[in-house]
């Protein structure tokens, strides 16, 4: 299997204002293609906010300013003519907290496809099945389809919402501390899940529980008061890491 | 250790008689809010059992007939005129609330949009009637009809609907707007698609309580449908415009309307009027209930899904 060495996402000389408090500062990274990037760090430490940078759902926050450059593929996703609307079609997100909508299971992941224009039941049905199934809930969900997904459990919904993420076929998908709500069982399920999935996606995880980034992702980014401090192979990171603040940290000094 | 007891000068003694004195004021004060209480139930069981026990104690069989000696017409006229209403009131409060909620920026023009709509929500409903009056009947050179009355009822309905949506688009979780947003759909199929079902039940109970009120719409109306009504149910007469009850151009006398003119007109009918006011008090009574019941079982709903 050939390794791509182009970089999913560029990020250069990246600053983020929320009004006058500066969140991020001077941030230079690069997110590789199917591999597992975990983003650590205390907290307010703008992990999150980094995170929210790279599908623009910072947009949504008042009074916040960026200068720098985010590239997608190459391509602006702040100055080109790339919509937000493709963008967040190609770069999916899932939250911390479960967020199903108040619908059912099938109208949850049928939902992507369908406000891009699928409406045939039978595509929808299949996109529905290879959803559930990429995410190994459709054995769990197949008699139960038209039930609320209100009525789930917090792990069942937080699966739920990664196949609703992954109907629409992205590019990257953002995670940001998906199981910090969940129980360890759940947790696991879906570490699992990241792994596997990393052969069709990008995946970018936030996680404030360092063991979580020590287990799954091959590459490790080390965030301290908005200033990435340290980025590199995660075994690198935890095993020999050279910032001594980096060590501090991961040795539980601070956090 | 230093003295941790309070150093100041003045003793603030524990004084028993003080104490039952303030326990005994706490209780009298207690019986009167009891009382308060009990005196609006008292006023509201007295007022709706006195108007519905002299009303239906007085009817005669031949009043509840859909006919000219009957207040079935009247009935009709009233629910069909709420129901013109708010085809006009829904869709447009719904807008715009979904306004208020989604797109208003925070700025001068959406304060003054504000008072606006508040404005509207205490606006006489006599002002609103001759306004009516004169924009849609004598402007026009038109008769009385229904409606001109339902538009006269939906722009009193308005700030309601818009003030409902607005509340229940601002009580839904963040996470459902964020959610759509973040998958690339846009603020319309957002707020069609995920936000606006979600408030549905929220909506309806708001629906219910404008239509409640809008049955006992009255000032409004005086001189915008006409007070009396002439409407046939046999198909075979609705060659005539005028006497169709499903034409909303043609007068339509409601309940609120009957009990006016029954009491300041003829003399002997007011057992009419007082049927219609039994009548009119349990259509009102009884949306009143209704909207609350819905409105407990939406809340449990949410509760339950927190």
């Amino acid at each position: 299997m050939s390794e791509n060495t182009t970089a999913k996402f560029a990020v250069h000389d990246l600053d983020l204002f929320y009004g006058s408090f500066q969140a991020l500062k001077k941030i230079n990274f690069e997110i590789m293609p199917n591999k597992i990037t975990a983003l650590i760090g205390p907290s307010g430490c703008g992990k999150s906010t980094f995170l929210k940078t790279l599908n623009r759902m910072n947009d949504f926050v008042e009074g916040c300013k960026i200068t720098g450059d985010v590239q997608l593929d190459g391509q602006d996703i702040y100055k080109s003519a790339m919509s937000e609307i493709e963008l967040r079609q190609r770069v999916g997100m899932v939250f911390q907290q479960p967020n199903p909508f108040p619908k059912t299971i099938y109208d949850n992941v049928a939902y992507g496809p369908r406000i891009r224009g699928i409406h045939k039941k039978s595509d929808l049905d299949e996109i529905v099945e290879t959803s559930l199934r990429e995410v190994g809930i459709w054995d769990e969900f197949k008699d139960r389809l038209h039930k609320s997904a209100l009525g789930l459990s917090g792990g069942q919904q937080q699966r739920l919402c990664i196949a609703r993420t992954v109907a629409v076929h992205p590019e990257v998908v953002l995670m940001d501390e998906p199981t910090s709500a969940l129980d360890p069982i759940s947790t696991m399920k879906i570490e699992d899940l990241a792994v596997e999935m990393k052969e069709k996606y990008t995946i970018v995880i936030v996680t404030h529980n360092m063991q979580q980034a020590n287990r799954i992702s091959d590459t490790t980014a080390f965030f301290l008061l908005g200033e990435l401090l340290e980025a590199g192979p995660t075994q690198e990171i935890f095993l020999n890491p050279k910032n001594p603040k980096t060590e501090e940290y991961i040795t539980g000094r601070f956090g | 250790m230093t003295e941790l007891k309070n150093e100041s000068k003045v003793r603030v003694e524990v004084d028993q008689g003080r104490i039952q004195r303030a326990r005994a004021v706490d209780n009298v004060w207690t019986v009167i809010f009891y009382l308060v209480a009990l005196f609006f139930l008292l006023l509201l069981f007295a007022f709706a059992g006195y108007v519905i026990i002299k009303g239906f104690t007085g009817a005669k069989p031949e009043m509840f007939k859909f006919d000219r000696n009957g207040v079935g017409n009247y009935f009709f006229n009233t629910v069909y005129l709420v129901f013109l209403s708010l085809l006009i009131s829904v869709p447009i409060g719904v807008m715009g609330g979904i306004y208020m909620a989604e797109y208003a920026r925070d700025n001068a023009f959406t304060k003054f949009l504000r008072i606006a709509i508040e404005t509207l929500s205490s606006l006489p409903s006599i002002v609103v009637g001759l306004f009516g009056y004169l924009i849609f009947l004598v402007a026009t050179n038109s008769q009385p009809n229904l409606l001109v009355g339902a538009i006269c009822v939906a722009i009193l309905s308005l700030p309601l609907m818009t003030t409902t949506t607005e509340d229940a688009l601002r009580s839904l979780p963040p996470s459902y707007k964020l959610g759509s947003m973040g998958m690339g759909a846009t603020l319309r199929q957002t707020i069609q698609s995920v936000l606006i079902p979600a408030c549905v039940p929220r909506i309806i109970t708001g629906v219910i309580l404008a239509a409640g009120r809008g049955f006992g719409e009255a000032a409004a109306l005086l001189y915008t449908t006409g007070s009396d009504t002439n409407i046939k149910w046999n198909p075979a007469s609705w060659v005539n415009p005028s006497l169709n009850p499903f034409n909303p151009l043609r007068r339509g006398g409601t309940l609120s309307l009957k009990i006016w003119t029954s009491f300041t007109a003829s003399v002997g009918a007011e057992d009419i009027a007082n049927l219609s006011s039994a009548i009119l008090m349990i259509m009102v009574l009884s949306f009143s209930i209704l909207a609350h019941y819905l409105e407990g079982r939406v809340k449990k709903k949410m509760g339950e899904t927190k």
